[in-house]
């Protein structure tokens, strides 16, 4: 049945169906849970869709991976235009990780530089609730915005708040995650989780010994920007035959990333590689190979520095796929794009660079703080690095 | 103090630590079946240090339980020790002491208030510490913005992370291991001390202790700060293992209940031993490690957990007279 499932999976997204896709054949018979079947979020048009770009060369202004968009589709905004200076709302999902700490801090800089022609910048955090959202959304509708941006906590639930909001009139600028509507002007993102799954697992496939053994670690499950990486990895590693002898949550919580590693190192006595979705519990996955005494294999992390500087301290063999946090600079951007009446780009795909042994150097800043995500676009803004840290 | 009611003869004594032990072997045979390497010292050595926390937390959510209450505060106040630890040391390895002595003075002072909400206010203890819980959440939460900052320095985290190394026959014995075995042998000192048998008492029958003299409420608050302390030690030896994070001690209260449960300790007090209920954590360690061995997925632990609380309650109910 999963294997029955993955064909089908794998003939929809137009590969190679002709090859056996479960367990390495030929080696010894893999003796951990594999892969699994193909996650309920899989969508393969989707998924080719983003693997191509990781290939597309962006247009725009070099060296601001910000300004830059990946096959660009322009919408006219003139019926926006509007004469300065503006007031722009923001309605954000939540503050509640590094992640949208840093990028939050990056957006507020990016307004900085906009004081000419931005008047007031207004941000109503919703604390990671739809229902504080949705009334967040509907309070700043009555208070007179040239423009909405919203960072959607969750997508089906928030879709009706920001139909209503495109209702109004306001250019409804939304990004990072998505909604279930056409009616924004424009929708801002990096390229997405399949790209980030499938340059982890291609990374980790090719540099492991051959016949090895890997281990993924996932957050947790249903999560669709989760689902999309897992799914991506998953791919890749059924192609590749890879033996994954182990697909496990870790919440999050280094603790348990420690245990669930050292666990594996147990059973298995060694472990040739990993793959993580997100590079929050990296570091303590590292930490886990070391204090067994272990050589740490190949392994994905993510931007954040505290994995960045064990990575150029221990010499691993890592990359870091990233979902850069620069993101939260081009809704501002694009608000006051849309506000001059110049045409941009819907959706607004974004570049979405990954962090190699080549140009790891560049990212490395020493004063700043571990949890920071390097990929911020923001050492040229006002306040760096006072304000990110 | 107990000859004031009469009671009828259990027909095995009862919260003694032999069941666990038997539960224990069991395991173990199990472990050495399908994994003997899992027995080789170095691999025994770096469980034991990493299962060091829990057992703590067990031994402190005992002292707890024991006097007839429950302690939910602790898995968010380690976590929030934590969190603070890292901010406030922010790597500077010259802040490791002072912080140190703070996170075990502020867990003990959080214990504090759980006893005196507890026993002079008398709001239940299952109220006061979910409420505990809840402030501590939400004060870290407000404190950090959300996401923890800082560092903690490698001097903080070698308690939790680093070893006594080259040790004839063992190996390397993580300090945590030695830090638990210390503290275990004040534990079992402590309970066959006065206090250890007041405290006992004083779950088993409150009424009763009070009417021979006993200061309850007194009695039970120095309980709830010792499970604080145990949270301030296990905060340490968390931070060391695994580094700062905002899950840090998340679950951990279920956990210790659990592990305490498992070790024959009654809830609603009055029955156990501390060994038992440390025994007890090792037990559900082990159980998990083993659940691994046989590639059962991790994400049935809180099932798992859950089902042995109400066995154990159930057994222990089935096996106990009614009052």
């Amino acid at each position: 049945m999963a294997s029955l499932a993955a064909v089908i999976v794998l003939s929809l997204a137009g590969c190679s169906t002709d090859e056996p896709v479960t367990g390495p054949s030929g080696g010894p018979p893999s003796t951990g849970a594999g892969t699994g079947e193909q996650s309920k979020f899989f969508v393969s048009a989707d998924y080719e869709a983003e693997l191509a770009m990781l290939g597309a060369t962006a247009t725009g202004p070099a060296g601001k991976p910000w300004e830059q968009v990946l096959n660009p589709t322009m919408v006219d905004t003139a019926s926006f235009k509007k004469a300065g200076p503006h007031k722009i709302c923001f309605s954000n999902a939540a503050l509640n990780n590094p992640w949208r700490q840093v990028g939050f801090k990056t957006m507020q800089a990016e307004v900085e530089t906009h004081r000419d022609k931005i008047a007031e910048f207004v941000h109503v955090d919703a604390e990671g609730k739809d229902q504080k959202q949705i009334a967040d959304i509907n309070d700043l509708l009555g208070k007179d915005c040239d423009a909405l941006i919203v960072s959607p906590n969750t997508t089906a639930t928030l879709t009706p708040a920001v139909e209503a909001a495109c209702r109004t009139g306001v250019p409804v600028i939304v990004f990072d995650r998505g909604v279930d509507t056409t009616c924004p002007v424009t929708y801002i993102n990096p390229i997405g989780g399949y790209g980030f799954g499938h340059v982890g697992a291609e990374f980790v496939a090719q540099k492991m010994k051959p016949g090895g053994k890997v281990l993924a670690l996932r957050i947790l499950p249903g999560v669709d920007v989760l689902e999309t990486r897992w799914s991506a990895a998953k791919l890749v590693f059924d192609r590749a035959k890879v033996d994954v002898v182990g697909v496990e949550f870790t919440d999050g919580d280094p603790a348990k990333t420690k245990k669930i590693v050292d666990d594996y190192l147990q059973r298995y006595g060694t472990i040739d590689g990993i793959w993580m979705d997100a590079g929050a519990v990296a570091v303590a996955a590292v930490e886990a190979f070391q204090d067994a005494g272990k050589p740490v294999p190949p392994i994905n992390g993510e931007d954040q520095l505290d994995f960045l500087r064990m990575w150029k301290d221990q010499k691993l063999t890592a990359i870091a796929p990233t979902y850069p946090t620069y993101q939260w600079r081009t809704p501002i951007i694009a608000a006051l794009r849309i506000l001059d009446g110049e045409q941009v780009s819907n959706p607004w795909k974004l570049p979405q660079p990954t962090i190699t042994e080549q140009n790891l150097d560049e990212y490395l800043d020493p004063d700043m703080p571990p949890l920071h995500y390097a990929m911020c676009g923001c050492t040229g803004l006002p306040g760096y690095p006072q304000r990110w840290k | 103090m107990q000859d004031t009611l009469p009671r009828r003869a259990l027909p095995v004594r009862a919260g003694g630590p032999l069941p666990i032990l038997a539960i224990l072997g069991v395991l173990l045979v199990l472990v050495a079946i399908r994994q003997p390497d899992f027995l080789a010292p170095a691999s025994l050595m770096s469980f034991l240090g990493r299962s060091a926390p829990i057992i703590l937390l067990a031994a402190g959510q005992y002292f707890v339980i024991v006097s007839g209450e429950f302690d939910l505060s602790v898995g968010s106040l380690v976590t929030a020790e934590v969190v603070i630890a890292a901010r406030l040391i922010d790597g500077d390895p010259d802040r490791t002491w002072p912080v140190m002595a703070l996170v075990l003075v502020s867990a003990a002072f959080v214990g504090l208030v759980n006893g005196l909400i507890t026993s002079w206010l008398r709001v239940p203890s299952f109220i006061t510490t979910l409420g505990m819980l809840l402030i501590l959440v939400g004060a870290v939460y407000l404190w950090s913005d959300g996401s923890p900052k800082g560092e903690l320095s490698e001097q903080f985290r070698r308690f939790g992370r680093r070893a006594v190394e080259d040790v004839p026959v063992l190996g390397r014995v993580p300090y945590a291991l030695l830090i638990v075995l210390l503290l275990a042998v004040l534990a079992t000192v402590l309970m066959r001390s006065d206090f250890g048998r007041i405290l006992v008492a004083v779950g088993d029958n409150p009424r009763a202790a009070e009417l021979s003299g006993v200061r309850v409420g007194r009695t039970r608050t120095i309980a709830f700060v010792l499970s604080g302390c145990a949270a301030g030690v296990a905060a340490i030896l968390l931070g060391g293992y695994s580094g700062v994070s905002f899950q840090a001690g998340s679950g951990l209260e279920f956990s210790a209940i659990t592990a305490v449960v498992l070790g024959g300790v009654a809830l609603g007090g009055g029955r156990g031993s501390v060994a038992g209920a440390m025994l007890g954590a090792l037990t559900l360690e082990l159980l998990f490690a083993l659940m691994n061995f046989f590639g059962v997925s991790g994400t049935v632990r809180p099932a798992v957990q859950g089902a042995i609380i109400l066995l154990a309650v159930a057994v222990s109910a089935a096996r106990s007279p009614s009052r």
